[in-house]
């Protein structure tokens, strides 16, 4: 099991700071840091090693806690405790921060794209989720059917002849079309589902909440119980029917979605999909943890823990579906030598990781699924 | 994230006649701490004598003087490297629990190796709010942005001078 995991490299991405979270553009060539010193740094490698391309220094005043790069890869979005959140566009090499969103009260914790690339989530430590929603919408072309016209979404949702006008790409506006008072404390971070505009926020409050669009306006449509404090990252699998929370309680909790007149018989109110906990993943962990990543090719588990740790669950082979069993396949002891803040599956290359930590640095790492597993 | 205004600024105290207690003494230094061979390692009178000095936000006296701290409550394990602190408001409604907890956990920071995990927490049963109280100094998200704002960094900062 030891070798499950191995070093490719290690850089000093934020030095004598702490490296708070790490995004792949969805090319899975760059990977984009954030951290304590304010600052936002690009990575790509150079034949084996990873280097810096950019530094995104101006934008903010304080800690950049998260970055998230849009479905397209051509916009970095990056939440700060300064309260704001900046839009960097992407030109080769250079970053420009070409908006910056402000509403919340206090420091945002955390920004997410939808899979459309149409709308942003942000949360903070005003207790609130916002969902925005970008006017720049040349990303997304309707091509069906193919002998009429190239239509575009436009600023309300509606299909609109697509023009190939400079401006289109160059209005980036956003526009925040609903705030989410559903957590009574701190959220701390926000995921989309991987194909459906369902959004998951984690807080403080010890819960998980789910919303959904419901004309015109944005609803909570289930509250996730059962962890025991704060939880702190969300992750779905492949699929979406599966929810992954990590929590300062030292769990992990793998959530299902049932839909109404589900064969399980589980209870579902009205229209809307029930989550139910089917795994605890308890005893693994001696200290908080910080984040959760599902990779997408794999099905691979992995966690970020204030024990300095990375660890990897997989499902085992002939789990029951409706209440699976998941097997620890890697645990690095030292992976860094402060806590583990972030974990981050490559999305293109199956098993590459990269991870960060409060002594600043981000490293990378090649996992291999054990054999005879 | 620390509560309330007002540090130190007139108005009533709180518990405006505490009770004093006696600082405890010099450390006396052993001649396996002399000798520079002999590796030493972190004990729970070296943290003690970390945190001891510290001033209390509302009154002119050290928290160890207001037994806010003791060195019995004090954990280390230096191979294990981990440290956790309990400390006792003077009582049980105190505002400033937060901001206390907070000038320990700074001062720490600061001065142990960055291989420490730091636990500061309220001796069970002596607040009011406690696992609120709990909850927020072990969440380093909130602590990192509390010492971003320079106006709490002051007064911690004041918590942690030397008086003259």
């Amino acid at each position: 099991m030891k070798d499950s995991l191995v070093l490719l490299g290690r850089v000093p991405a934020h030095p004598d700071s702490r490296c708070w979270f790490l995004a792949w553009n969805p090319a899975g060539t760059l990977l984009a840091s954030c951290g304590g010193d304010r600052r936002i740094r690009i990575w790509g490698t150079e034949g084996d090693s990873w280097i810096c391309k950019s530094v995104l220094s101006e934008g903010h005043q304080r800690t950049v806690r998260k970055v998230a790069w849009s479905p397209c890869g051509n916009y970095l979005a990056s939440a700060s405790f300064d309260a704001t959140t900046c839009i960097w566009k992407k030109n080769q090499d250079d970053f420009e921060c070409v908006t910056t969103l402000e509403g919340h009260e206090n420091e945002v914790k955390s920004v997410a794209w939808a899979p459309s690339g149409n709308l942003l989530a942000t949360c903070s430590r005003d207790k609130s989720v916002w969902v925005w929603e970008g006017a720049s919408r040349s990303l997304q072309v309707d091509w069906e059917p193919p002998d009429t016209p190239l239509r575009v979404r436009d600023r309300v949702g509606s299909w609109v002849p697509f023009f190939f006008s400079p401006t289109v790409d160059e209005e980036d506006e956003y526009e925040c079309v609903s705030v989410l008072n559903s957590h009574t404390q701190d959220v701390k971070h926000v995921v989309w589902h991987p194909s459906q505009e369902l959004l998951a926020s984690a807080s403080y409050d010890d819960t998980v909440k789910l919303y959904r669009e419901e004309e015109d306006d944005w609803v909570c449509c289930a509250t996730l119980e059962g962890h025991e404090s704060t939880v702190w990252s969300l992750a779905f699998d492949p699929s979406g029917q599966r929810l992954a929370s990590c929590s300062d309680d030292r769990t992990v909790r793998i959530w299902r979605q049932y839909l109404p007149d589900n064969e399980q018989g589980v209870a579902c109110s009205g229209s809307d999909p029930s989550w139910k906990c089917i795994c605890t993943l308890s005893g693994f962990h001696s200290r908080t943890i910080y984040d959760i990543a599902w990779c997408q090719l794999t099905g691979a588990l992995a966690t970020a823990c204030g024990d300095d740790a990375i660890r990897v669950f997989q499902e085992d082979p002939n789990s029951d579906p409706q209440q699976p069993t998941f097997s620890l396949t890697a645990h690095l002891h030292q992976a860094h030598s402060q806590d583990v803040n972030c974990v981050a599956w490559n999305p293109k290359e199956p098993g590459l990781l990269a991870s960060c930590s409060d002594d600043g640095e981000v490293a990378f790492w090649k996992y291999q699924r054990p054999e005879g597993l | 994230m620390v509560g309330g205004g007002g540090v130190g600024g007139g108005g009533l105290l709180e518990n405006a006649n505490p009770l004093i207690y006696q600082r405890s003494g010099e450390r006396p230094v052993t001649a396996g701490e002399e000798d520079e061979q002999v590796p030493d390692s972190i004990d729970a009178r070296e943290i003690f004598d970390l945190i001891r000095s510290i001033n209390d936000p509302e009154h002119p006296l050290t928290l160890e003087e207001l037994n806010v701290v003791e060195q019995v409550r004090v954990q280390v394990s230096d191979p294990e490297s981990t440290v956790a602190v309990a400390f006792t408001p003077t009582i049980p409604h105190c505002s400033m629990a937060t901001l206390i907890g907070l000038s320990i956990k700074v001062k720490l920071l600061r001065s142990l190796p960055q291989r420490f995990k730091m636990d500061v927490h309220i001796t069970p049963g002596t607040h009011a709010s406690e696992h609120a109280v709990n909850k927020q100094l072990a969440d380093k998200e909130r602590v990192a942005a509390a010492l971003e704002n320079t106006h709490l960094l002051e007064v911690v900062n004041q918590c942690l001078s030397a008086r003259p």
